[in-house]
C-alpha cells in the first residue's frame, strides 16, 4: 500500500488524433512497465477494433512507478479515457476517480471541439489540469501560438503549458514531473470503512467479472467481504491487482489508489459502474454519490443475414453486453427481415463498432437497418409513449403529439469552410445559438434535431471542410416536431427495414436521395426494379433500376465446368450478403448505407 | 510409332456393333476430348492450357495419350461406345496425322465407336497445316473446326493470330472440300469494333459458311492474359454492356435469317450440322477427357464422378509414364451438384434441357425439382419456359444466363439443395 501523498491519479484528456495513447505508451515505456519487446502502439487500446480505428472504446488504466527528480518513489495512476463524442460520458465516470488531467492539445492543430468539451468535464469535476502541447516534432508545430489560443478559447491560465513530442518521447520527463509538482495528492483514510468507486467493469472468461475501483477511505483486501451498495449484493474478494499495464496481483489496495478486484462475480449486469465498495462487516455511512446510467439515443436493428443465424446472433449480442452494458437490445421481428434484435447504442460510432465486433469477432453476417432515434409520441388516448422503431410508428389521425429530441452541438471549423458548416446545420433545421471566433477559427454552437444528425453529419461535416471542424454535442430535451413516417417500396413492396421518420420539409429531398442511393446499392437484377419513396399511399420520390442487359459465358470452355462452378459459387456466396424481398435481392449494407446520403 | 491404320467412321473393330446396353444413357451420347497442349505462339487473349515448346517429342506424346485413352476405357461406366470424339488444343494440327491415326485406333479398340461417330479436329488456318487435312481425313477425322477468329489482317495482327486473312479463307475452302461437316471460330466485340463493322465481317462469315456452322464467342478479357494487362493499363477497352448486348442480338438476327440458327450461346448450326461432341458436354452425357488438364464426367454405378487430369504437360507425361494414368482428381458429383451441373450446361442450349434427359440423369420431372414460384416469376418474365419439352432459356434469358442459372438453381427443392 503505497502513502497517498505519494500518489497522483490522472486522465488525459484530448481531441481524437491528439495523441492521447501515444503519450500513454511513452509515460509507460519510460517507467518500464513494458520490456521494449513487448510494446506495441497504443498498448492501452486491447481491442483490434480500438487498434484499427485509433481510437479508446472502454476506459482503461495503468500504474506507472517513477522515482521523481526529488529522489522520492512515487506511483502515478493514468487512466485512458474513450475520446469519441458517443462516449463523453464515459470519460467523466473515470474522470471522477482521479483528481487532475492532463489537457492535451496537438500543437500543429489547435484546440478543437473535444478538446473544449472535455476541458470543461475536467474543470467540472474539480481537477487541476497540466496543460501539454504535443507534435512539436513537427514543422506546422505552433507551440507559442496554441498556447495563446488555450488561453483564449478555453479560458485556462497556459503560461506553464509543456511543449512535448509524444512520438519521440522529448518532454515527457517534464509531464511527469509536472503531475507530480502540480496535482493534489488524494486524500482519504486508511483506517475508515471502506468507500471505494466502481468505475468500470467488464467480463474475462478466465477471472470472471473483473472491477476497476478506486478507493476513497479504508482498504479493499483479498478475503474479505465486499458489499456493492446500489446493488446490495456482498461477495467475498478473490483477487486484488493493478494494471501495469499487465495485470499483477497484489494484496490491498488504500485510499488514493487505482486497481482492479475479482469477487466470482458472473454478470456485469450486476455492477453498476458509480455503485459504491464497501466492508460487507464494517459498512460505510456515506456511500459516493453515483451515476446516472448511460442511455442509448439510437435505435437500430440487427438481423442475421441468414435466419438460421438468430441463436448465434442471440448469444453473440448476450456476450458483448458482458462488457459493455451501454448499449441494449430486445427481440424484434420484421415481416421482412425475420426475427432479430432491436439495440440501442450512445451514438452512430457505437453501433458501427458494435456490428463490426459481431461481424469480426462471431463471424456473423448481418443486416443492420436505419437506425433512429427514440420519439416521444401521445396518442388522442393513453399515456405518452417511446418509440424505438418506425416500423411500429402509429396511425397517424390516432396522434396527438410527437416529439423529437434535440442536441446542443459545438462545432469548430476554419473560417473558410464556415460558409459550409453553417449551410450544413441549417439544412438540417438548425437553429443557431453562438458564433465566436479563437483565432481564425469560427466556434458554432447549433441546436439540431438529433434525427438529422445521427445519419450521416459526422461524413458531412468532414465532407465540407475537408476534415478541418471538429464537433462535439450533448443531448439537449425533446421538443414537438412535424414528423412523418417515409415507407420505401422496392418492386412494389414495403421494405419495412428501410421506413424512417422525418420531418414533413424534409421527406421529399430525403426520398428523392434515398431512391437514388438505392439505384445505387441494389445491383442490377434480371428485370427492371422500380423504387419508391411514399408517404402513407403517396408516392414522393421515385426511380428505376434497369434490367441488366447482359450476362453470360460466351466462351466454350468444353468439358470443363470449373470456371461454370466458380461463377456459380461467387453467385451463391454474394446472394448470402444480401436479402431477398420478395424478387429482389438487397445487399446488406444498402440498410445503412441508404441513410449516408453523399451529397445533398 | 505404330503405323496409321485408319479406322474410319464406320469402323469394323469387334465393339462397334455391341449394343449400349444403356440406352437411356446414350440418348446425350458419350464423347472423348483429347487435349494437345501445343500452339506455335501464345495468343495474347488465351487462357487455355496451351503452351509454346521449342520441341515437342511426338513419339512420347503418342504413345502417352494412347496410354492415357487405354486407361480410360479401363474403368466400368455405363456408356460403352463412343458418339464422338474431339481433339482441342492447344492446337491439335500440330499433331502428325500418324499421332491421331494412333489415338483412334487406340479409342477404338479400347472403347469402341458408334456407326456415326463424329471426330472432330481443331485446327489452326495456316497453310502448312491446311497441307495436312487430307491426311486427317485418312486418319479418320471428319470434321473440322478451324480457329479462323477474323476476316481481316488487322484484327488478326490485333489478336496476334500466326495467319492472314488469305490464308484462313483458303483453309475454308480446304476443309470444306475436304470434310462433310465443318466450322470456323470468330472472335467479336473487339475493341473498336462497331455494330456495322461486325455486321459486314459476319455476313461474310455467314456466306463462307455455307450453312454449316460458326462459333462466334465475344471477347472476353481473362486473368492472366497479356491483353488482361493491356486494358489494365489502359490501352484498350472492351466492349461495354449495351453494345455487348447490341452486338449479340444482331448476331442472332443474322445467323437466323442466313439459315444458321443459334444452338448454344456461342454456337449456330443448320439442321443436324450442331457439334455432337458438344452437345454431349452441354445435355450432360458422359464423356473422358484426355490429355493435360483435360475434363470427363464418367457415371459409375449410379455416381457421376468428375475427373480432370494434371494440368502441365510436362507433368501429365511424366505421372502416364511412370503410373499409367494423367488423373490430378476424380471427385464425385453430389446430387445437388449435378443438378447445377445440368443447369450450367443445358440451359446453354436453344432447346434447353430435355424433359427426358431431366428424368433420366435426376429420376425425377423438372417440375418438381424446382421451386413452383420461382419458375412463374421467371416465365412471367418472359426469360424462361418450361413445358412438356424441357426447361429452356429465352432469347432475352440467354442474354442474361449467369444470373437466370444463379436464380433456378437457388430454387432448387429443399431435398435437392446442397
Ligand atoms: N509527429 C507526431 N505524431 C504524433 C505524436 N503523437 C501522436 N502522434 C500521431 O498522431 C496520431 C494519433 O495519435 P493517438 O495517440 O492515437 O491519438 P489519440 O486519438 O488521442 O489516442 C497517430 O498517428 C500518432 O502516431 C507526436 O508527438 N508527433
Ligand atoms: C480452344 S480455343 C482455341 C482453338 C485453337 N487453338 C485456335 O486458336 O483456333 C477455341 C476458341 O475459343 C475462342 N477463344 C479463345 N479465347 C477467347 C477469348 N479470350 N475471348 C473469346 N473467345 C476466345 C477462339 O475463337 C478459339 O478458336
Ligand atoms: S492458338 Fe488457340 S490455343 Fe493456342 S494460344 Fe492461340 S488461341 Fe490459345
Ligand atoms: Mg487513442
Amino acid at each position: 500500500m503505497t502513502k497517498p501523498s505519494h500518489i497522483r491519479n490522472f486522465a488525459i484528456v484530448a481531441h481524437i488524433d491528439h495523441g492521447k495513447s501515444t503519450l500513454a505508451d511513452r509515460m509507460i515505456e519510460f517507467c518500464g512497465g513494458l520490456e521494449k519487446r513487448e510494446m506495441k502502439e497504443q498498448v492501452l487500446d486491447s481491442m483490434d477494433i480500438e487498434r484499427e480505428r485509433g481510437i479508446t472504446i472502454k476506459a482503461q488504466t495503468v500504474r506507472l512507478s517513477y522515482t521523481a527528480k526529488n529522489g522520492e518513489d512515487c506511483i502515478l495512476n493514468l487512466m485512458d479515457t474513450p475520446g469519441h463524442v458517443d462516449f463523453a460520458y464515459e470519460v467523466s465516470r473515470s474522470l471522477a476517480a482521479c483528481e487532475g488531467s492532463i489537457l492535451l492539445v496537438d500543437a500543429s492543430q489547435g484546440v478543437e471541439a473535444q478538446t473544449l468539451a472535455n476541458a470543461y468535464q475536467s474543470i467540472d469535476a474539480d481537477h487541476e489540469m497540466v496543460v501539454v502541447l504535443n507534435k512539436i516534432d513537427l514543422p506546422a508545430a505552433e507551440p507559442e501560438r496554441i498556447r495563446a489560443q488555450i488561453e483564449d478559447v478555453v479560458g485556462i491560465d497556459a503560461s506553464d503549458a509543456i511543449p512535448i513530442s509524444a512520438k519521440t518521447g522529448e518532454g515527457v520527463v517534464d509531464v511527469l514531473e509536472a503531475l507530480i509538482e502540480r496535482l493534489p495528492a488524494p486524500g482519504g483514510d486508511a483506517d475508515a470503512p471502506l468507500r471505494a468507486m466502481l468505475v468500470d467493469s467488464w467480463y474475462d472468461p478466465y477471472l470472471g467479472v473483473v472491477i476497476l475501483v478506486r478507493v476513497r477511505d479504508g482498504v479493499i483486501k483479498k478475503g474479505m467481504k465486499m458489499r456493492m451498495v446500489a446493488a446490495g449484493t456482498s461477495h467475498p474478494v478473490e483477487r486484488v491487482g493493478i494494471f501495469k499495464p499487465k495485470p499483477d496481483q497484489i494484496d490491498q489496495l488504500g485510499p488514493g489508489e487505482i486497481g482492479f478486484v475479482t469477487a466470482g462475480i458472473k454478470e456485469v449486469a450486476e455492477t453498476q459502474v458509480g455503485d459504491t465498495l464497501t466492508d460487507d462487516s464494517r459498512p460505510t455511512t456515506d456511500p459516493l454519490p453515483g451515476f446516472r446510467p448511460s442511455v442509448p439515443v439510437v435505435f437500430c436493428g440487427l438481423f442475421a443475414v441468414d435466419a438460421n443465424d438468430f441463436e448465434e446472433l442471440r448469444e453473440s449480442l448476450v456476450r458483448l453486453r458482458l462488457n459493455d452494458s451501454s448499449f441494449q437490445f430486445e427481440p424484434e421481428s420484421s415481416p421482412a427481415l425475420g426475427y432479430g434484435f432491436r439495440c440501442g447504442f450512445l451514438g452512430l460510432l457505437h453501433l458501427e463498432i458494435i456490428q463490426e465486433r459481431l461481424e469480426r469477432e462471431f463471424n456473423l453476417n448481418l443486416i443492420t437497418t436505419a437506425p433512429s432515434v427514440v420519439y416521444r409520441i401521445a396518442l388522442n388516448t393513453g399515456p405518452e409513449y417511446e418509440l424505438h422503431n418506425p416500423v411500429d410508428y402509429p396511425d397517424p389521425t390516432q396522434i396527438k403529439r410527437i416529439e423529437e429530441p434535440w442536441i446542443r452541438a459545438t462545432v469548430m471549423v476554419p473560417d473558410e469552410y464556415l460558409g459550409s458548416v453553417l449551410k450544413l446545420c441549417e439544412d438540417r433545421r438548425g437553429i443557431q445559438l453562438d458564433l465566436t471566433y479563437a483565432g481564425n477559427r469560427a466556434v458554432v454552437v447549433y441546436r439540431l434535431p438529433l434525427n438529422e444528425v445521427v445519419f450521416d453529419f459526422y461524413d458531412r461535416l468532414k465532407s465540407v471542410s475537408r476534415g478541418y471542424a471538429s464537433f462535439d454535442y450533448h443531448i439537449d430535451g425533446y421538443e414537438e416536431g412535424d414528423l412523418v413516417k417515409m415507407s420505401i417500396l422496392v418492386n412494389g413492396d414495403t421494405v419495412d427495414a428501410l421506413s424512417l421518420v422525418v420531418h414533413r420539409g424534409r421527406a421529399e429531398s430525403r426520398g428523392r436521395a434515398i431512391c437514388e442511393r438505392l439505384k445505387e446499392l441494389i445491383p442490377r437484377h434480371m428485370f427492371k426494379i422500380p423504387l419508391q419513396a411514399a408517404i402513407g399511399g403517396k408516392v414522393i420520390a421515385r426511380q428505376t433500376i434497369s434490367a441488366m442487359r447482359k450476362d453470360v459465358l460466351a466462351k466454350c470452355y468444353g468439358g470443363d465446368l470449373s470456371r461454370k462452378r466458380k461463377l456459380l459459387d461467387k453467385q451463391k456466396k454474394g446472394k448470402k450478403k444480401m436479402r431477398t424481398f420478395g424478387k429482389v435481392a438487397i445487399p446488406q449494407e444498402a440498410f445503412i448505407a441508404v441513410l449516408k446520403l453523399g451529397h445533398e | 510409332m505404330p503405323s496409321a491404320t485408319v479406322p474410319t467412321p464406320s469402323g469394323n473393330l469387334s465393339k462397334t456393333a455391341s449394343a449400349d446396353s444403356r440406352g437411356d444413357q446414350s440418348a446425350r451420347g458419350f464423347g472423348l476430348y483429347v487435349h494437345w497442349p501445343f500452339c506455335v505462339s501464345k495468343c495474347p487473349y488465351c487462357d487455355f492450357n496451351s503452351h509454346v515448346r521449342d520441341t515437342v517429342d511426338e513419339d512420347r506424346w503418342c504413345a502417352a495419350l494412347v496410354e492415357s485413352v487405354r486407361d480410360a476405357a479401363s474403368v466400368e461406366t455405363e456408356a460403352k461406345i463412343l458418339s464422338s470424339i474431339f481433339f482441342g488444343g492447344g492446337t491439335p494440327s500440330l499433331m502428325a496425322p500418324e499421332t491421331v491415326a494412333s489415338i483412334l485406333n487406340a479409342a477404338e479398340r479400347h472403347f469402341g465407336f458408334a456407326p456415326d461417330i463424329e471426330i472432330t479436329l481443331e485446327a489452326n488456318p495456316n497453310s502448312v497445316e491446311a497441307e495436312k487435312f487430307q491426311d486427317y481425313r485418312e486418319a479418320g477425322i471428319n470434321r473440322l473446326s478451324l480457329g479462323v477468329q477474323a476476316l481481316n489482317d488487322e484484327a488478326l495482327a490485333f489478336l496476334g493470330r500466326a495467319h492472314s486473312a488469305k490464308e484462313a479463307l483458303n483453309a475454308i475452302e480446304t476443309a470444306q472440300k475436304i470434310f462433310a461437316r465443318s466450322s470456323f471460330d470468330l472472335i467479336y466485340a473487339r475493341p473498336g469494333q462497331t455494330l456495322n463493322a461486325w455486321g459486314s465481317e459476319l455476313g461474310k462469315a455467314l456466306n463462307l459458311a455455307n450453312g454449316r456452322h460458326l462459333s462466334l464467342y465475344q471477347l472476353t478479357i481473362e486473368r492472366g492474359t497479356r491483353f488482361f494487362e493491356a486494358v489494365n493499363r489502359g490501352d484498350f477497352q472492351v466492349a461495354d454492356e449495351d453494345l455487348g448486348a447490341d452486338l449479340y442480338d444482331l448476331t442472332q438476327n443474322m445467323c437466323a435469317a442466313a439459315g444458321l440458327p443459334a444452338y448454344e450461346i456461342s454456337n449456330h448450326a443448320g439442321p443436324d450440322d450442331a457439334s455432337r461432341h458438344n452437345l454431349t458436354y452441354w445435355r450432360y452425357g458422359e464423356y473422358v477427357g484426355v490429355g493435360p488438364g483435360a475434363h470427363g464426367r464418367r457415371r459409375e454405378a449410379g455416381e457421376v464422378f468428375a475427373t480432370a487430369e494434371v494440368r502441365s504437360p510436362e507433368r501429365w507425361l511424366a505421372q502416364i509414364e511412370q503410373d499409367g494414368n494423367g488423373l490430378a482428381e476424380k471427385t464425385r458429383v453430389s446430387r445437388a451438384a449435378q443438378i447445377e451441373e445440368i443447369l450450367m450446361m443445358g440451359l446453354r442450349l436453344s432447346d434447353g434441357i430435355r424433359a427426358a434427359d431431366f428424368v433420366e440423369l435426376t429420376n425425377m420431372t423438372l417440375e418438381n425439382a424446382f421451386a413452383a414460384e420461382t419458375i412463374a416469376h421467371l416465365t412471367e418474365q418472359n426469360l424462361l419456359a418450361l413445358d412438356d419439352a424441357g426447361m429452356r432459356a429465352t432469347p432475352s434469358g440467354r442474354l442474361v444466363l449467369n444470373s437466370l442459372i444463379a436464380s433456378v438453381a437457388e430454387a432448387m427443392t429443399p431435398n435437392e439443395a446442397p
